[in-house]
């Protein structure tokens, strides 16, 4: 709680440090420095700032009112409407992060059942309390693997079928790390190859190989013998997934993951630009000490009671201080919560329920779109719910006629690599109709067809 | 507090013991007494690997601090114990027998004059306050 001081508090503090007044403490602050003028406007009314607040969000164009086959690692999933009931109950929405026990057992209950929900979907050991997106969890994974090794093996080998914006975020994370050599396999393809690929290109120096499945293209491949090969050379794997997709697919855990991390936004999070998203990590129990921010764990109290605490907060600033091998001391509490409502009220045969709609609707669509005339469906292997299409003309231009006929298309694939110029990424959810589809590939035909 | 006699000590509350050319190092009951509950060990060198004097070779992590272990001399590692990782609370329990940590050889007997005997240790613990 923050509460301000009253005068007399105030007044007793300058007193007991023998100051005068607030402005003394300011003294050193050259007067013209002091109090700058800001050239704000004049404040407005409440009734005025919404005003032009709505004004401001009228400009976005979103999901609400377009049609969207944009996916590329956020994407638009039904959320029930028990989600934000529960998670706008102030109990959960305004309480701080839960240090204390005696006062936050709702909070610290919620984040281990969505460590559980995390381990059990991933088929992992163990769950953190999350991380901010699937972007910074990855880097984690990073993280983790290179103080495993204690810096002796200072390879990390990402598949270009890693979400870019995931592998840079990597980099930043990474690059100031001593001998630390980060290296993307696949720079100058068309289609990056078989993950099997990568195998191939680890040694005694690798620490960590990354790959994403389904991948950024929304290909699935089975991982079993790359596991292997990769712990044959010691190394570990990490797999970036989607979480709804293993609502279908084998889990990362069963095919020989060392560490699974993912973007939670598809479970219970609305699209939004800059967040709030959510990351999930899991690993194997050997690793629970390497993990980075917290672990919720289950125990009892005095009386015997069942009760829920911080169990593994070791890495953060209160016991390992400048020895943690992460500076990441937090979680997306709130996030975490919503994504454990939602997989709560969708259960396990919802779930899957939903990963088939996506991965029907978007067969569906890969047959239509690849119809239209000058469009075809790049796929050399099994997808879940996204799609390469290749276009006649630049996506810019094409997703620029498009949204004059509100639709959102695909992501820009020639924007990452130059190989994959006139190519888009179709992303298709459980909430795209077939006359959606059907739609979009009359007007991919119409605004194509001089 | 416990002191035993035929041990050297270091200002970091590390103990060796020194047979023949031969060194164990573990930390000692007052180390373990301030830590409290020790709830991991993780020995960050391995065997057949050369540490020069003050290396980082160890870190004790309790429910309170996690601190370093450094080693008192140079030597070369043969030996780490494995067991700490799965049991870390023998360090609490038995911090000169069960809970040693490295064996190595010694490369220059000169540094071992710096440490301390049981009893310049002890003294110096009381000075701190128990």
């Amino acid at each position: 709680m923050f509460s301000p001081h009253t005068p007399s508090e105030t007044e007793e503090m300058l007193k007991n440090i023998g100051v005068k007044s607030i402005e003394d403490l300011f003294k050193d602050v050259p007067q013209k420095y002091r109090f700058p003028k800001l050239n704000l406007p004049e404040g407005l009314t409440e009734m005025e700032a919404l005003a032009e607040m709505h004004e401001y969000a009228g400009s976005n164009e979103t999901v609400k009112g377009l049609l969207s086959f944009l996916g590329a690692g956020a994407y638009h999933h039904y959320i029930p409407a028990g989600v934000d009931s529960l998670l706008r109950r102030s109990e959960f929405y305004t309480a701080y992060t839960p240090y204390q026990p005696e006062v936050a057992q709702g909070t610290l209950q919620a984040i281990f059942e969505f460590q559980t929900l995390i381990a059990n979907l991933t088929g992992m050991e163990v769950s953190n309390a999350s991380h901010y997106d699937g972007a910074t969890a990855t880097a984690e994974a990073g993280v983790m693997a290179y103080h495993n090794f204690r810096g002796k093996r200072p390879g990390i080998l990402l598949s270009s079928a890693v979400n870019p914006q995931y592998r840079e975020v990597l980099c930043s994370y990474l690059c100031g790390y001593e001998n630390i050599n980060i290296q993307t396999l696949g720079e100058d393809f068309t289609i990056p190859g078989n993950p099997d690929d990568l195998a191939a290109h680890v040694d005694s120096e690798t620490a960590l190989v990354v790959v994403q499945y389904p991948d950024f293209f929304g290909r699935i491949f089975d991982l079993t013998a790359m596991a292997q090969k990769v712990h044959e050379k010691g190394a570990l794997l990490a797999v970036v997934t989607n979480p709804i997709a293993l609502g279908l697919l084998k889990t990362p855990g069963e095919m020989g993951a060392d560490i699974v991390v993912g973007e939670g936004q598809p479970l219970g999070i609305p699209l939004s630009y800059g967040g709030p998203y959510l990351g999930f990590f899991a690993t194997k129990k050997e690793f629970a000490r390497k993990i980075s921010g917290r672990l919720v764990g289950e125990t009892s109290d005095a009386q015997g009671r069942r009760g829920y605490v911080l169990t593994l907060t070791a890495r953060e600033q209160h016991i390992r201080r400048e020895k943690s091998t992460s500076n990441i001391c937090t979680n997306q509490g709130l996030m975490a919560l919503a994504a454990t409502i939602y997989l709560s009220l969708v259960g396990k045969s919802g779930l899957k329920q939903v990963a088939n709609l996506c991965f029907q609707k978007a067969h569906y669509a890969a047959d239509v779109l690849g119809q239209v005339p000058g469009f075809s469906v790049l796929s050399d292997a099994p997808f879940f719910h996204e799609f390469i299409l290749k276009c006649p003309r630049p996506v810019e231009a094409i997703n620029a006629l498009l949204l004059e006929r509100d639709i959102i298309g695909g992501y820009d694939l020639g924007k990452d690599c130059e190989a994959l110029a006139n190519h888009m990424l179709i992303c298709v959810t459980e909430m795209t109709s077939k006359d959606d589809i059907d739609y979009l590939a009359s007007v991919l035909e119409e605004v194509t067809h001089d | 507090m416990n002191v035993p006699e035929n041990l050297k000590y270091t200002h970091a509350d590390e103990w060796l013991s020194i047979d023949g050319n031969i060194a164990t190092l573990g930390v000692t009951d007052y180390a373990q007494d301030q830590l409290s509950d020790i709830v991991f060990v993780e020995i960050t060198v391995e065997k057949g690997e050369t540490v020069k004097k003050l290396a980082h070779v160890a870190t004790i992590e309790s429910v309170k601090a996690a601190a370093d272990v450094n080693s008192p001399i140079s030597g070369k590692i043969t030996d780490i114990n494995e067991s700490l990782s799965n049991t870390p609370e023998l360090v609490n329990n038995d911090p000169f027998g069960k809970a040693w940590m490295i064996k190595f050889e010694i490369t220059d007997p000169a540094e071992l004059t710096s440490l301390m005997d049981a009893k310049a240790y002890a003294d110096y613990c009381s000075t701190r306050g128990h």
